[in-house]
């Protein structure tokens, strides 16, 4: 009699298919992510509203790039698939894009090219599950200087506050002292990069030139549509200088309503973000002689690099680079040269070959830039403050920060905030 | 709270005259956007959350115009008819469709415009920031009246707000038109048996709604930066003001707007952290001590 085949299972082969079975399904998606031809790389921005130039001006300085570095052969042999999605600056909405690209869209690298307050909240996504992670926008000193955020898997790439405050404290009280300017004022944006950004940049001017004095600070909303009172209790004060990190639009509006006011032909103006095509192409009446710290102009550093790589990006998109594509254009620089230098895509070997990486690169001080190895940040790139004139070049005659100065003093500032 | 520099300010004549007007043009920007507010709940008894498109639509326009004309009182008229007409639009195919429906259906299709018009404006205008830049007649430098500093431009939007807000005053009390609007604030059904045609008049007070409106974004328009959404940010103070004067009453949005504009001024110089917190304030003390708002009468 012809018996038919029965399947027999006992418990032991249950259980060992069950293992191989879950471990299987586990597995696979990383498997699949590791023999995958393309890597997909995750970026949360903002796309719209107020700042969407930030979105929008980084995906271009990025995507320019990603278009060379897949024509050369991509990532350690590995196209890049770039999916980039709008969190419309609510940080909430970020760390939800964040997590989604990584376990929904199986990207393998985000890039963070959020301001700071959603950086700091796809920080703690990063910290969760373990990515690698690079922030691009986020100029919030701590992100990277406190010790309690630094993570194995992220990075900062981008300038911070801290150094732009050193080169303009300094900047600030030469200019002082040559115009005997004694009473200052401030009004900067009322949030972390505001208050942070302008205590940092008046602790330098006061380190530089101890007998300044402060008689007045405003502290308008970020995007506030009027500015009128914020002018008139500056000028009540009657301050012979003036900082401010107010950006974008911002910036500008505060110039046309100071404008009518005259506000400018009182007081010396030290904006450290004017000088950012974003602000120079937009202001139509803009004041001679206002000082501002460099974002991004293509004449400096007065480069045939740089200044290739910004009429490249003009031609390209029909309009200038901001500060935000520099950057973005640098964390791709580093991606590539790390993916080399590894041999590989893999998160952590990334994360080991960036660590203290220096590359050669257009927007360097010295015409490289290097990801400082203890607390994974951005140094040596091109930093310094100049007048601004209403036409091109608008920057004529930039100062250039002295790295090894920052870098002392930055030393000394995270003692002092207990960051070291 | 600094309370030095606002004492050091109320002993200076220059200090007053410098934050009087200031307060005054802040006020009176906002009575424009506020009193179309006002006008329309007052008749339609709508709640138009869209309200501060209307004010982001009259900005662009003038700005379009300014770039293809140069000529920035033709984008000031050009902007106040495109935003009336806009409204009036808006007003037919849409908001006359949830009149007397649910008030939280009117808010839904409201603010369902403000994100449609929004994206429209980024479509049509782009996402990033835009400036218009001061026309050349206002770049002189200010006037000093009493030592106090009052600019060119702003003294130009005082007087033309005031006359607004005369004539708005003047043709609501005075003409026919105005008459038969104040009588359709009180009882439409009257209005409509005397056979006037209510949905006409409805669609006129929308349009004249978002004429205001567009006014204030067009003459807002050389010292603001004109971005999408933009609207937003005055409709909450409208409202401030709306509920400050009295819903529905157009004395009451011109009171409430200065009000608010003098506590601006005046406030960032004692309580600079604490200015928005003093408008807020003081709409509290108004709606305690007189609910209805200043000038506002009880619903019967």
């Amino acid at each position: 009699m012809h018996r038919s085949p029965t399947f027999h299972l006992d418990r032991r082969s249950f259980l060992t298919t069950a293992a191989a079975s879950v471990t299987g399904v586990i597995a696979s998606p990383w498997i699949a992510r590791a023999q995958a031809k393309v890597i997909k790389i995750g970026m949360p921005t903002i796309l719209s509203g107020r700042v969407a130039q930030l979105g929008s001006s980084s995906r271009n300085g990025l995507m320019m790039e990603v278009e060379k570095i897949n024509a050369a052969g991509g990532l350690a042999g590995r196209q890049i698939e770039m999916i980039i999605r709008d969190s419309k600056g609510q940080p909430q909405e970020a760390a939800r894009i964040a997590r989604e690209l990584i376990n929904g869209d199986g990207c393998e690298i985000l890039l963070d090219a959020e301001a700071s307050s959603g950086a700091f909240a796809v920080h703690e996504v990063a910290r969760d599950l373990g990515f690698l992670c690079i922030h691009t926008n986020s100029e919030t000193s701590s992100l990277s200087a406190d010790p309690k955020l630094r993570l194995a898997n992220a990075f900062r790439l981008c300038r911070q506050g801290i150094h732009d405050s050193i080169v303009g404290g300094s900047y600030a009280a030469s200019i002082a002292n040559a115009k005997g300017l004694m009473k200052w004022a401030t009004t900067s944006p009322d949030y972390a990069y505001g208050r942070d950004t302008t205590q940092q940049f008046v602790t330098y001017l006061k380190h530089f030139k101890p007998d300044i004095e402060i008689v007045s600070d405003a502290w308008p909303k970020l995007f506030a549509p009027d500015y009128t009172e914020v002018i008139t209790k500056i000028q009540q004060a009657k301050p012979q200088a003036m900082y401010s990190c107010l950006w974008g639009g911002d910036l500008t509006s505060y110039i046309d309503q100071g404008n009518i006011y005259a506000l400018f032909s009182q007081l010396q103006f030290f904006a450290v973000n004017m000088a950012d095509y974003t602000a120079l192409t937009k202001v139509k009446n803009l004041p001679k002689g206002i000082y501002s710290g460099n974002r991004y102009i293509k004449t400096f550093p007065a480069t045939p690099q740089n200044a290739a790589w910004g009429d490249e990006y003009r031609s390209k998109y029909g309009e200038y680079p901001t500060n935000w594509s520099w950057q973005n254009a640098a964390v791709m620089h580093f991606l590539a040269a790390a993916a080399t230098k590894a041999n590989s895509t893999e998160g952590a070997k990334l994360a080991d070959a960036l660590r203290g990486l220096t590359i050669e690169s257009p927007f360097g001080a010295n015409g490289t830039m290097t990801i400082r190895a203890e607390d994974h940040t951005l140094i040596d790139y091109a930093i310094g403050w100049g007048t601004t004139i209403p036409t091109e070049p608008y920057v004529p005659d930039v100062k250039t920060g002295d790295w090894k100065q920052i870098a002392e003093l930055e030393s000394e500032w995270k003692k002092q905030s207990g960051y070291a | 709270m600094d309370i030095d520099p606002l004492i050091g300010c109320l002993l200076s004549t220059a200090c007053i005259v410098t934050h009087a007007t200031s307060g005054l043009i802040i006020g009176l920007l906002l009575f424009l956007v506020a009193v179309g507010l006002t006008l329309i709940f007052g008749v339609l008894k709508i709640v138009n959350f869209a309200h501060g498109a209307f004010y982001m639509l009259g900005a662009y326009f003038a700005l379009t115009i300014v770039q293809f004309t140069d000529s920035y009182l033709l984008a000031i008229l050009g902007a106040a008819a495109g935003t009336a007409a806009v409204g009036l639009v808006f007003e037919r195919l849409f908001i006359s469709q949830v009149y007397g429906r649910n008030v939280l259906m009117q808010l839904l299709v409201c603010y369902a415009f403000v994100l449609i018009f929004d994206d429209l404006v980024r479509i049509i205008w782009g996402s990033e920031f835009r400036s218009m830049g001061m026309p050349e007649l206002f770049q002189g430098p200010p006037f000093f009246v009493a030592g106090g500093v009052v600019p060119q431009f702003y003294l130009f939007l005082i007087v033309v707000t005031l006359a607004i807000a005369a004539a708005l005053g003047l043709a609501l009390a005075r003409s026919w038109l105005g008459k038969t609007v104040r009588a359709a604030a009180i009882n439409p059904g009257m209005v409509s048996a005397l056979g006037i045609n209510t949905e006409l008049l409805y669609g006129l007070v929308f349009a004249l709604g978002g004429l205001l409106a567009g006014l204030a974004g067009a003459l807002a328009a050389p010292v603001r930066s004109l971005t999408p959404g933009m609207g937003f940010s005055v409709l909450i103070e409208s409202f401030i003001v709306t509920v400050i004067g009295g819903m529905g009453s157009i004395l009451g949005a011109l009171v409430g707007a200065i009000l608010i504009g003098l506590i601006r001024s005046f406030g960032s110089l004692g309580f600079p952290l604490f200015t928005d917190g003093l408008m807020y304030l003081f709409m509290i003390v108004i709606l305690v001590v007189k609910p209805t708002g200043l000038f506002g009468k009880p619903v019967t």
